[in-house]
């Protein structure tokens, strides 16, 4: 069932347009990542939902209601902020308790719906300390139990674990995805960390110059990214350009040397090829499924695995080998090396898309 | 993990061949009495731009005062027990801190919002208004309290204003009033409030706000919830610089007030000058520095104690 639905949403200001027709439908109970680099748009979406910013096209329907036409006081949403924005003369407690006073919730319902939040996050012993005297990862908790208390209709979570240190973050990333599944609110997560995305979300919408460049599952962007952007903002990949053409077999696209049939819908002319490091491995010369043959430019142990970088017609391709004693190739030697085709995406050449990418990441 | 590791090794290695190891460094010699010395000059000036005056006047308030014989060297609280048991003096100690607390209070009713305001401007705007509001203090007191003394005239531009729009039918007297002081010096002032509330405004989290609105505050829940408490420390410095300038001030009570309406500054001065009463005027002067004092200190201790959790 749809629940919220982001339709030709717009942001633009001066001299560039921060959010550029986003349309976006989002299931009740889904976690979804605004996925980025800085600068994409996604914290401009979250402020337009939330309020704090007039979008000036577009609209966002919530459970059917116009939610641009209702005061940022009125929408009735939970926002986590990146700061945390605690009120810092309240207690924890007290803080928690702001929106059920708001709500003019008598006293005392108001103290059991704080105690059973604060017990939510872990922090039942702390209700009567200030924020200064907490540490990040309790203020972070603090202020996701003052905004899931008043059980929003949304939970906007904007960059909520980038001041927290690593170790931190992932406790914060189970214990927020325990949460998640504890009250089943429907949550945005604004984020430009994608580990963090692929670990939480149900979806990942990744963003780029305020445009939507895939919305999908987070094994499947990372596995058939749409684009070079998604490719290459989604951990490593190599992005071999190539011809996308018709042979015997049906539609294919050759790599220099070698030709990969192609299962996706890709029109003909230039095209890339987008494959992981780690799904390449080293075949025999002249074996079946043919190859891209180069030469080993180096090898870097890593500990669990190798690190190689092959020099070939289509340019350096890395190539990453598990560490598991199998024989493998020495610098400066000559190689073949070869994918499974289901395990490639294949996606029209956009030499622009691919170039922001790099900086990005 | 690995950085624990490679420590406990250096201990070990360093445990293993302590013949190789070079003794540890002689602590360099400690110069206990250092940080007297380097505070000296400091301290020198202090104590004599400040506590010789000080000590001075409450020296000279002890002297005795005789019309023919002028000031006499002996040590008596006789100048103490005059002010005290005269209703003269009571009067012009209250009225000095009557206005200080109303100037006080007007520049905190004017001075915050006026912060905040500043605060929530664009960035042209914002520049140029601040220079607007702090403009006055580029300009001496004295000019600036004639200016007053011009538009307050029972000719002055307010009250022909006043009765050309048909509000009044005869003219208000500010000149020689405590209201015309009280005006004066709320403008005089008014830049120190905005100042202190400004740098306190620049702590506070702008998504604070946002997030209390989130939550279904009001705007003005919010600023009386949210914003206001976490401003308090600005308001109170504020206010204390503004009280103890207010209390002090002598150019515009002079000016605005007059022989007429004196104050406990102007009241010290004409009893040095005028009177050549010195030691009651350095009598006056101490009992406003101790009056001043108690009670910055008294309200301050107040404030603190209420707001706690905001000052640490």
């Amino acid at each position: 069932m749809t629940y919220l639905v982001l339709d030709q949403l717009t942001k633009r200001f001066a001299n560039w347009t921060a959010v550029d027709r986003v349309s976006l439908t989002v299931e009740k109970g889904e976690l979804i990542s605004l996925l980025g680099p800085s600068g994409c748009g996604k914290t401009t979406t979250l402020q337009m939902i939330a309020g704090f910013l007039d979008a000036d096209g577009g609209r966002v329907m919530l459970n059917g209601q116009d939610l641009l036409a209702k005061k940022p006081n009125e929408r009735g949403l939970g926002i986590v902020f990146q700061s945390y924005a605690l009120f810092p003369h309240m207690t924890a407690a007290e803080n928690v308790a702001f929106g059920l006073e708001m709500r003019k919730i008598n006293r005392a319902d108001r103290d059991r719906m704080v105690a059973d939040a604060l017990k939510l996050v872990g922090l039942e012993q702390y209700g009567d300390r200030h924020p200064r005297r907490m540490s990040g990862g309790q203020q972070q908790r603090v202020a996701l139990a003052r905004a899931l208390v008043i059980k929003p209709s949304l939970l906007l979570l904007d960059e909520p674990l980038s001041n927290l240190d690593a170790k931190m973050r992932e406790e914060m990333q189970i214990e927020l995805r325990r949460i998640q599944r504890t009250v089943g609110t429907t949550m945005i997560l604004v984020t430009h960390d994608q580990s963090e995305a692929m670990a939480l979300s149900d979806r990942v919408v990744v963003m780029n110059k305020g445009r939507i460049q895939q919305v999908a599952t987070p094994q499947e962007a990372y596995d058939r990214p749409a684009n070079a952007f998604v490719a290459n903002f989604l951990g490593r990949t190599n992005l071999l350009p190539g011809m996308v053409g018709s042979g015997a077999a049906g539609t294919v696209i050759t790599v220099a040397d070698s030709v990969w049939p192609v299962s996706q819908p890709v029109p003909p002319g230039p095209g890339a090829l987008a494959v992981r490091p780690e799904k390449i491995g080293f075949v025999d010369a002249g074996g079946p499924g043919g190859g891209l043959g180069g030469t080993v430019l180096a090898r870097v142990f890593q500990g669990t695995q190798w690190l190689f970088e092959i020099e070939t017609a289509a340019g350096r391709v890395m190539v990453i080998r598990q560490h598991d004693g199998s024989p493998l190739p020495a610098e400066r030697e000559r190689v073949m090396i070869g994918w499974r085709a289901q395990d490639m995406a294949v996606m029209p050449a956009d030499p622009e898309a691919d170039l922001s990418a790099r900086e990005a990441a | 993990m690995s950085m624990a590791a490679s420590t406990d090794t250096q201990l070990q290695a360093t445990g293993a061949n302590p013949d190789t190891h070079a003794p540890p460094p002689r602590r360099p010699r400690r110069w206990p009495w250092a940080p007297y010395l380097l505070s000296a000059p400091g301290l020198a000036l202090f104590a004599v731009l400040l506590l010789v005056p000080l000590v001075m006047t409450f020296l000279l308030s002890l002297n005795s005062f005789s019309f023919y014989g002028g000031i006499e060297n002996v040590w008596q609280l006789g100048n103490y027990a005059d002010i005290i048991a005269d209703d003269y003096f009571h009067e012009v100690f209250l009225r000095t801190f009557r206005i200080a607390a109303v100037v006080t209070i007007l520049c905190a009713v004017f001075g915050a919002p006026e912060a905040y305001i500043l605060r929530r401007m664009k960035s042209p705007w914002r520049g140029l208004c601040l220079l607007i509001v702090l403009g006055p203090l580029l300009i001496s007191v004295v000019s600036r309290t004639l200016g007053w003394a011009l538009l307050f005239g029972s000719t002055g531009l307010v009250n022909q204003g006043l009765m050309a729009l048909g509000l009044i039918a005869t003219p208000i007297e500010f000149m020689y009033t405590e209201t015309g002081v009280i005006i004066a010096l709320t403008h005089v002032l008014v830049p120190f409030m905005v100042l202190s509330v400004w740098a306190s405004l620049q702590r506070l989290d702008p998504q604070v706000e946002n997030a209390a609105l989130s939550l279904g505050a009001g705007p003005l829940t919010v600023m009386r919830r949210v914003v206001l408490p976490q401003i308090v420390p600005g308001i109170l410095s504020g206010s204390i610089i503004v009280f103890a300038l207010a209390a002090s001030a002598f150019a515009t009570p002079a000016i605005i007030g007059g022989r007429r309406l004196k104050v406990a500054a102007t009241l010290a001065y004409d009893e040095f000058l005028n009177t050549l009463n010195w030691p009651l005027g350095a009598t006056v002067a101490v009992l406003l520095l101790i009056a001043n004092i108690v009670i910055i200190v008294g309200c301050n201790r107040l404030v603190e104690r209420r707001y706690k959790q905001v000052f640490e």
